[in-house]
């Protein structure tokens, strides 16, 4: 069982949790997940290891509350625990002086980057950052993020906060003002990734993805997460998650993403209905509700 | 001395008892298991048929030398709980391999009444008397060594490190099993579907292993969560088996092998046995909706034949197993191929896929197969399926689960650099003492032999648990003396 020790949110549907998980705290770098499991009924799902303290033992995780497992996930607060945390997982970075690197992160992909944008200063790159999202309260780890970079951009779909547009715009537009770029990592939704990789292509610029197939064991064993690079599979838990996006084929990752859409909506629909008897199966948590009777 | 009072000569007058089965039709539509065990009477009856040879040769047919005619005579008179006794001298786990063995490769095999009758039931009768004690509670827990302030660790959790563990807590040591899922018992839990195996059986004895003082700590991944090295030098212990399995799924490398609708028997059954797919939306772990679709597995062995029972038992309306050799090369055991075929699973042999089809979606809708015809032997010794030009067809499918083999996780042995593999991966270890090339490193099971049977990776268990004992007791580390140089070796060096 693993402990979380905090708990909060960062954005709407966006939670930070530390965890307890000495072992992992002890071994991961940047760019490594881990995959968990919330209690015995739940499925594993990965997340990245966003950050960790080795000495304390935790680690710290930013989860975005898209479907039934990550929405319970996010209900749950510090005091309670979980069932399974197993990592860490997949590859670290390609961490090294490229010179400039431009990191990209979408959404909750901006977690995701972090951990890596941070590796790549401590590395001696010239970091420059690009946070995108729909609008100005899904815009991420912002502090963080500026923390670790020379420049940061900041996009919004709706223009409620920096520039109105896309990641890509703002990366289209250091390619057009002549800047040179040598190492790009775009972490976000598919389209976002299938953008940067269509943008930086044909300025034969390094560019990296992290992908986010369906995974399930995380050691390589059943191959679900297999994704097509050069034509070829190659399982995202083990040889990945991170590849050269200008060989990434992205039809297949969504095709696949979208395979058990039906059942996770059924899933999501169930929970939502009545979350408290999904609470209840959660090792150690503690019904609020309950208390609140008593105190009251 | 034998308890039996029937001559030799009308004991072989008496048929093989049936095992008692779910009627097919019933049972290929739900996850009960499908054998139901033989009633005592029938035991007893079975029992009967043995002829008691004074040279026992079921006993050379198994792997671990289980000592078939002590225990049936044990049953004969009716005193189960010596008969497990005698049994777990040999084989710590029988009410696993009574009902997954290959016996007809094995014990079964070689019993004398099979030359001109039908051989001994010998894995029902394990079964049976492994079923017996566990529901009369009168399981006695082996004593315990004194403490010997050893401490060895087993890397992963199925049958070879498993028995492994239990040899070793035995004799005193302090024994902690690293597995990588959240589940302990390796293929048993995560590969052999309930319908053969309940788990409730395997978590059975895993938790008599923890009342014996077995460690376990799941939701490790060694190479990733610690490496070799440091469970040595950082957390003490003094020997470590590996014992990771051949769990790496293989492909075919053939067009449209990542469509939607196309899985590893590997993931299908992962999904359905570990996550319990098969009881979503009770579980989370969604599976293809199977109901009123065809499904077709690749492959011929045991992986297939559990794959393809169970996307039957998914609600598939139509199944078939596409293999390309002939019937008799399937290398899946004879009770569940015949099993797989009352069920209404279709088996279209000499035949093999070389491309899947889909739609635009990316959703499977059939494969392109070829007809095969068998040439010469090849190393396996079986015939080679060769293909027959131009006998290209197709066939409608919704789901594909591709089961042609397995290959070994490189995780344990790619951050371990000084552990010598061979050059499809395994492990290589010293067949008698199963010593690795680093100090206090041991493996057995599957990763040092390919893919085979769990009675197989038990006797490599044991085995360990032999070499690590004498290891820890003796301090020494040195391989067996080399045998005296082939003249072929001499003139070589
Ligand atoms: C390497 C990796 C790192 C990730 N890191 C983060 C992170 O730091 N923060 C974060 O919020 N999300 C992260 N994700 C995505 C996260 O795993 C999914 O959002 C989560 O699994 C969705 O589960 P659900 O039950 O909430 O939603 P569902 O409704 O079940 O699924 C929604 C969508 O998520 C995807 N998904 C579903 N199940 C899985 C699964 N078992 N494995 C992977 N994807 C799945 C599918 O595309 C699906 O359509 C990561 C994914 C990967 C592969
Ligand atoms: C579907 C299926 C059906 C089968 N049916 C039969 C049958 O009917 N009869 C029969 O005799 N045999 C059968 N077999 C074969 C048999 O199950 C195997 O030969 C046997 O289980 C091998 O045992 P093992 O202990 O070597 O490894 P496994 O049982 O494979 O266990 C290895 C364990 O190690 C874990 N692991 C891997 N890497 C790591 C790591 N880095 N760190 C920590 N843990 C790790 C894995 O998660 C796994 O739990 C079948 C196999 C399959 C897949
Ligand atoms: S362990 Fe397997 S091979 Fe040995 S006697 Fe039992 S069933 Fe036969
Ligand atoms: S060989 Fe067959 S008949 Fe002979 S002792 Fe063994 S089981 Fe009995
Ligand atoms: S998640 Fe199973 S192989 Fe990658």
């Amino acid at each position: 069982m693993f402990s979380l020790l905090e708990a909060r949110f960062i954005a709407p549907d966006v939670k930070l949790f530390r965890i307890q998980a000495p072992r992992v705290a002890r071994k991961r770098k940047a760019g490594q997940f881990v995959i968990l499991r919330v209690h015995e009924t739940g499925e594993r799902i990965p997340i990245t290891i966003a950050d960790s303290d080795a000495e304390r033992g935790d680690i710290t995780i930013v989860v975005q509350g898209i479907g039934k497992t990550t929405k319970l996930l996010n209900s749950l607060e510090a005091g309670d625990s979980i069932l399974d945390v197993v990592g860490p997982l997949g590859k670290p970075s390609e961490v090294e002086d490229f010179g400039t690197a431009v990191v990209i992160g979408g959404g909750v992909g901006a977690a995701i980057a972090y951990p890596t944008a941070v590796a790549l200063k401590k590395a001696g790159n010239r970091v420059v950052s690009i946070l995108g999202g729909r609008t100005r309260d899904l815009v991420i780890l912002e502090d963080e993020i500026r923390a670790a970079s020379d420049v940061v951009h900041v996009t919004t779909d709706d223009g409620s906060y920096g520039e109105k547009g896309l990641v890509t715009d703002a990366l289209q537009k250091m390619i057009d003002a002549g800047e040179k770029i040598d190492y790009v990592l775009a972490i976000g939704p598919i389209p976002m990734m299938r953008a940067v990789a269509e943008t930086t292509r044909p300025h034969g610029i390094k560019t990296v993805v992290s992908l986010n197939s369906i995974m399930i064991d995380g050691t390589g064993m059943c191959g679900g997460c297999r994704v097509s690079i050069d034509g070829k599979s190659q399982f995202a838990c083990v040889d990945g998650p991170e590849f050269d996006a200008h060989r990434v084929d992205f039809d297949v990752l969504r095709n696949r993403n979208a395979m058990y859409r039906e059942a996770e909506t059924q899933a999501l629909n169930r929970f939502l209905a009545d979350p408290e008897s999904e609470l209840a199966r959660v090792p150690g948590h503690r019904c609020r509700l309950e208390d609140a009777e008593v105190e009251g | 001395m034998s308890r039996n009072p029937i001559k030799p000569k009308e004991r072989v007058k008496i048929p093989r008892q049936k095992m008692p089965e779910q009627d097919p039709a019933e049972r290929a539509h739900n996850f009960q298991e499908v054998n139901l065990g033989l009633p005592e009477s029938l035991a007893h009856t079975e029992a009967m048929r043995c002829l008691e040879c004074k040279k026992p040769v079921c006993a050379h047919g198994c792997p671990v030398g289980v000592k078939v005619r002590e225990f049936v005579d044990l049953v004969l008179s009716q005193d189960y709980k010596a008969a497990a006794a005698k049994m777990r001298e040999d084989n710590v786990l029988p009410a696993i391999t009574g009902r997954v063995c290959p016996q007809e490769d094995q014990c079964e095999g070689t019993c004398v009444l099979g030359k001109k009758f039908e051989p001994l039931a010998i894995g029902y009768l394990e079964r049976f008397i492994a079923d017996w004690e566990a529901e009369s509670g009168e399981l006695g827990l082996p004593p315990r060594a004194p403490a010997t302030g050893k401490k060895v660790a087993c890397v992963g959790s199925g049958p070879a490190a498993l028995t492994a563990a239990g040899d070793l807590v035995q004799k005193g040591h302090d024994v902690t099993v690293f597995e990588a899922l959240h589940e302990i018992g390796g293929v048993l839990v995560y590969g052999i579907p309930e319908f053969r195996l309940p788990k409730a059986i395997v978590r059975r004895d895993v938790d008599n292993m923890r009342k014996m003082g077995v460690k376990f700590e799941t939701d490790v991944v060694v190479g990733q969560t610690v490496t070799i090295d440091e469970l040595m030098d950082d957390e003490g212990f003094d020997a470590v088996f590996v014992a990771t399995g051949a769990g790496l799924p293989r492909f075919l490398g053939v067009p449209g092998e990542n469509l939607n609708g196309v899985y590893s028997a590997n993931e299908f059954l992962s999904r359905v046995n570990l996550m319990k797919a098969y009881r979503f939306p009770e579980y989370d772990q969604p599976i293809y909706d199977c109901k009123g679709r065809t499904v077709a597995v690749v492959g011929g062995g045991n992986t297939a034949l559990d794959a393809i029972r169970t996307a039957l038992r998914l609600g598939a309306t139509k199944t078939f197993m596409i293999y390309r050799r002939s019937e008799k090369e399937m290398p899946g055991r004879a009770e569940e191929i015949h099993h797989a075929r009352d069920e209404g699973v279709e088996i279209q042999t000499l035949t093999h896929p070389v491309e899947f089809l889909g739609n635009d979606k990316g959703w499977l809708t059939g494969a392109r197969c070829i007809r095969m015809e068998l040439g010469e032997p090849d190393d396996s010794g079986r015939r080679r399926p060769v293909p027959i030009e131009g006998s290209d067809f197709h066939i409608p499918l919704d789901v594909v689960i591709i089961a042609v083999g397995t290959g070994p996780n490189p995780l344990v042995q790619s951050t371990t650099p000084d552990l010598a593999t061979n050059k499809w991966g395994y492990i290589e270890a010293d067949p008698k003492t199963l010593r690795t090339s680093k100090h206090g490193v041991f493996a057995g099971g599957d990763i040092v032999t390919g893919a085979a049977t769990v009675i197989l990776a038990m006797g490599a268990g044991r085995t360990a648990a032999a070499s690590i004992h004498e290891y820890l007791t003796t301090g020494v580390w040195e391989l067996p003396e080399p045998e005296a140089p082939s003249e072929d070796a001499a003139a070589g060096a």
